[in-house]
């Protein structure tokens, strides 16, 4: 068994500092497991959100070494023996303690997004959908709500414009529903005023950091703008929309 | 102590505590019938177990092959469940799963598709047909997410998440709450409520090879126990077949059973298809004798019979062990189990692609090209709370069961896909059952507050003491224990050697100490969680000692077979007069004719049946 350095920030929101840690290591460890270590062996109260220990809940989201990640997928392998892994908590939200934020904000944002509202069903009982036409609604469906992408968007982390937009995992919530098949609803309003999908000015930083490989910015940030544009700012919608409305139509 | 006006006090109608598949749609119905509404969670919302889920849910929908209905499902569950199942839930089950499915497209959830745009649906250990409604292998993701996005727009559903229930409250016999602890800011909370519905999940975390999330800490099985309800079928631990076994750090994380589902084979290290020498004679005319029949079966012959790899999983765990005792196991103590031989490399990504990226990140192997080492892993317990078959109720009025912390769906040993399944029919049925309690009930109970500071103090405790010993050591060793004398297979001195080590450890558990201060604190949240821990090994281990016989998920090395006589009891524990727990033999009712019929019919008889 090999010994590696860690530093973890320790503290709450009346601040903090790093500490170090040396932790007994083997063969195929992630971050997580150290961390676990550490929390039974070294400082019983450190605190750390996660669950499956296989990237699938997004729980364990952290930065490491500057990264945002999941701690469960981050093997030691993937740092050279002698290297100090430094761990810190996402910085996008306000700190509860250690590596734990406090993320409220995020399911105070899906409220905001109009729910499901499906078409009838066909005459033999069935919604019958196309794989194909689900693709890209699965791809989207795919988000553990681990909130990487809310972490490294500067409009979030850096603005901090959380009045402004509900951030790009919101912005693909809003997209699996507006893509799906069977929706019926209207969001494009909401995605222009309230949720603010303008103020994405497609730096892709989000989808960098998906850990789900979800295309966010171009499967689905730009086509809601485009929407968006050609809802309101198309000149030749606009004037087909008068035009309707001076002839009586819906 | 904590200063007492910091004790925060919520009204609800229907407290539910737990918010995995079962506890979101208890939730849900309790709101359309016009219930406020609160839904309790130790995790943050959508972070339950049910996210994990891979493989796929169970209803017998007919899309990918028309013989198959409800019967059959419900044949198919007995017969798993090796007839031990409570009779009316397998059937209740069975019946209404498919609507439960089709529920949740309404809602929004996005199954893979059928050619003629369908909801797809995969083959699974046990299961006839093809009957898994499935997303790739990340269905509970999809169910969980669909569950949630409904329950967040209802206006009386209240969420108060990262926070840990320690305690029913009653008045005289019926529930009239309970008390809760904020995990982030360590503050406490008190529930009252006419109706409390728990949907808390398992308790695999006292063993140390497993499939299960930090949650699953029996704080539901040791909570309704503490408050006169009973136990059942708690000896009757699901190993699965097949867990990581390496590298170390991963050992016991699931490999879904949609591997086996999709052609995967299990192999041994001399390169031998060993699984048809374990074919059970009750499986024996439903399964392929040879390699050449099931690769048939593979191909889509519908006269062929199913690949003994698809037996069901009981079947399966015992049988690696077993070539793992014979020497013939693989370098890190498991078996083989191969798609990459069997299926083009594209198709594995596009129908496992969460196994693809688990191997490849977490043990560098390429499931497209290499075999995975997998071994049996705990990963459910089918035993639980005693509920009544019908309305979900406990022996405590106003307190109900439901998902995987409930008992009676599953018998012995549960299908794959069956519980997904369970979790919206027995989840919803909850909803239903408190409804009705409600309704018969005149005046709302009484929250007794002496009873919740009992509990506050008892938690508090841990924090306040001297010194004690570290709960996270204890934990392991908890874990050790069960995972020695409460294993794969059990032995009457084996059982007895664990039951004292648990008594020892009783005593520690009383007297753990966790340091520093109430705020996010990870030593104090496992030092709570291990009050419950030990209760659900105790009952797991005491029950597993009564049951001589081997039957499903339970396998006494000192009784290797089934016993008729043993098949006509359920072993029911609970707390006896003097606080002890005490275990007994419960004579299952005689089983309702039609389907005693139906469980016993040859599957031709079943096959195309339409009757409701
Ligand atoms: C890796 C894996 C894969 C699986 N795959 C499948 C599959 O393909 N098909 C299938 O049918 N089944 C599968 N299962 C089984 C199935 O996922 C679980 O049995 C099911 O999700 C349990 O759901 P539940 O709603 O009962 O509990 P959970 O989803 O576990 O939820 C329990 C809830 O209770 C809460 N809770 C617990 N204690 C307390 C407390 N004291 N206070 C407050 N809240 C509390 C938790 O926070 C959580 O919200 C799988 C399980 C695992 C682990
Ligand atoms: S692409 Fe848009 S949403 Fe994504 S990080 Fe950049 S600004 Fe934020
Ligand atoms: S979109 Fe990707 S990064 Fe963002 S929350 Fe979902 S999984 Fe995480
Ligand atoms: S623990 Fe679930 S994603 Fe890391």
């Amino acid at each position: 068994m090999a010994e590696r350095h860690f530093k973890v920030w320790r503290g709450d929101a009346g601040g903090g500092q790093f500490e170090e840690y040396e932790v007994e290591v083997e063969d195929g460890m992630v971050v997580l497991d150290a961390l676990h270590r550490i929390q039974a062996h070294q400082a019983n109260d450190l605190a750390i959100r996660w669950n499956c220990k296989a990237g699938k809940c997004g729980s364990c989201s952290m930065e490491i070494n500057g990264k945002p990640k999941l701690a469960c997928m981050n093997r030691l392998s993937d740092y050279p023996e002698d290297f100090t892994i430094v761990v810190q908590p996402i910085k996008a939200f306000p700190l509860i303690k250690d590596l734990v934020t406090d993320v409220a904000w995020n399911y105070e944002q899906n409220k905001r997004i109009e729910p499901f509202t499906p078409r009838p069903r066909g005459a033999d009982g069935e919604h019958r959908m196309m794989q194909d036409d689900i693709e890209r609604v699965q791809e989207f469906r795919k988000c553990i709500e681990c909130f990487l992408c809310q972490d490294v968007c500067h409009v979030l982390r850096d603005q901090d414009r959380k009045d402004a937009f509900a951030g790009p995992r919101f912005m693909i919530r809003a997209a699996s529903l507006d893509m799906h098949p069977l929706d019926t609803a209207d969001r494009i309003p909401a995605l222009k005023e309230e949720l603010g999908v303008g103020m994405c000015n497609i730096t892709k930083c989000c989808t960098e950091v998906c850990p789900e490989h979800i295309k966010i910015t171009d499967n689905g940030i730009i086509p809601l703008k485009e929407r968006v544009v050609s809802r309101y700012y198309d000149p030749l919608m606009i004037l087909l929309r008068k035009l309707k409305g001076l002839f009586g139509g819906t | 102590m904590d200063d007492p006006s910091e004790i925060q006090t919520f009204e609800h109608d229907v407290l539910v505590i737990g918010a995995g598949g079962a506890g979101l749609r208890a939730a849900i119905e309790c709101a359309k019938l016009g219930y406020d509404t609160g839904l309790v969670c130790k995790s943050l919302l959508g972070k339950a177990h049910t996210v994990m889920a891979e493989g796929g849910m169970a209803a017998a929908m007919g899309n990918m092959d028309e013989r198959d209905n409800w019967k059959i499902h419900f044949r198919d569950t007995m017969r798993g469940g090796k007839f031990l199942n409570q009779w009316r839930m397998a059937e209740l089950h069975a019946r209404q799963a498919p609507d439960r499915v089709r529920e949740l497209e309404e809602w929004g959830a996005v199954f893979d598709r059928t050619e003629t745009g369908l909801i797809h649906q995969r083959n699974f250990g046990g299961h006839r047909y093809p009957r898994l409604a499935h997303v790739g292998d990340r269905t509970g993701l999809e169910l969980i997410r669909t569950l949630q996005d409904h329950a967040v727009h209802q206006d009386n559903i209240t969420v108060h998440m990262e926070c840990k229930v320690v305690d029913l409250v009653k008045d005289g016999d019926r529930v009239s709450g309970a008390v809760a602890v904020w995990r982030d800011w360590g503050r406490f909370v008190n529930f009252k409520a006419k109706a409390v519905i728990l949907a808390t999940g398992g308790g695999g975390r006292a063993w140390s090879v497993t499939s299960n999330s930090w949650e699953y800490s029996g704080d539901g099985y040791a909570m309704a126990y503490a408050a006169g309800a009973e136990l059942m079928d708690i000896e009757f631990t699901q190993f699965h077949p097949t867990g990581m076994v390496w590298p170390p750090s991963v050992k016991g994380i699931l490999v879904t059973e949609g591997v086996r589902g999709d052609g995967g084979i299990l192999k041994n290290s001399e390169g031998e298809r060993f699984m048809f020498n374990y074919i059970p004679e009750r499986f024996a005319s439903e399964t392929a004798d040879s390699e050449e029949e099931a690769n048939r079966w593979l191909a889509g012959d519908k006269a062929a019979r199913r690949p003994p790899e698809l037996l069901t999983r009981d079947v399966v765990a015992k049988a690696i062990r077993a070539e793992v005792e014979a020497g013939r196991g693989s370098p890190h103590g498991g078996a083989f189990l191969d798609i990459a031989s069997r299926v083009p490399a594209e198709e594995i990504k596009r129908k496992l692609p969460s196994m693809y990226h688990q191997f490849k990140e977490l043990a560098q192997v390429d499931i497209t090209q290499q075999p995975m080492e997998v071994g049996p892993t705990l990963h459910y317990f089918m035993g639980g709370i005693r509920v009544d078959h019908d309305s979900q109720e406990t022996a405590v009025p106003g307190l109900f069961a439901c998902g995987e912390c409930a008992a009676g769906m599953h018998g012995a040993n549960r299908l794959g896909g069956n519980s997904l399944s369970d979790l919206l029919v027995f989840g919803r049925l909850a909803g239903v059952g408190a409804d009705a309690y409600i309704k018969a009930q005149t005046g709302a109970p009484v929250f007794d507050q002496v009873q919740a500071d009992a509990a506050l103090k008892r938690t508090t405790d841990i924090l306040n003491r001297e010194e004690g010993t570290n709960p996270f050591l204890l934990h392991e060793e908890l874990q050790e224990i069960m995972q020695e004398h409460v294993g794969i297979v059990r032995e009457k001195a084996e059982l007895e050697a664990g039951i004292e080590k648990l008594q020892a450890l009783k005593l520690a558990v009383e007297k753990v100490k966790a340091a520093g201060a109430s705020q996010y604190n990870a030593g104090w949240h496992e030092a709570i969680d291990l009050s419950s821990l030990v209760i659900t090994a105790e009952a797991a281990a005491r029950a597993a000692l009564l049951r001589e016989e081997s039957r499903g998920a339970h396998t006494r090395l000192d009784f290797e077979d089934e016993r008729e006589e043993w098949g006509q009891v359920n072993i029911v524990v609970g707390k006896d007069g003097a606080g002890e727990m005490s275990v007994r033999k419960e004579q299952r009712p005689e089983p309702p004719t039609e389907l005693s019929g139906i469980a016993r019919a040859s599957l031709e008889d079943l096959e195309g049946s339409t009757d409701g």
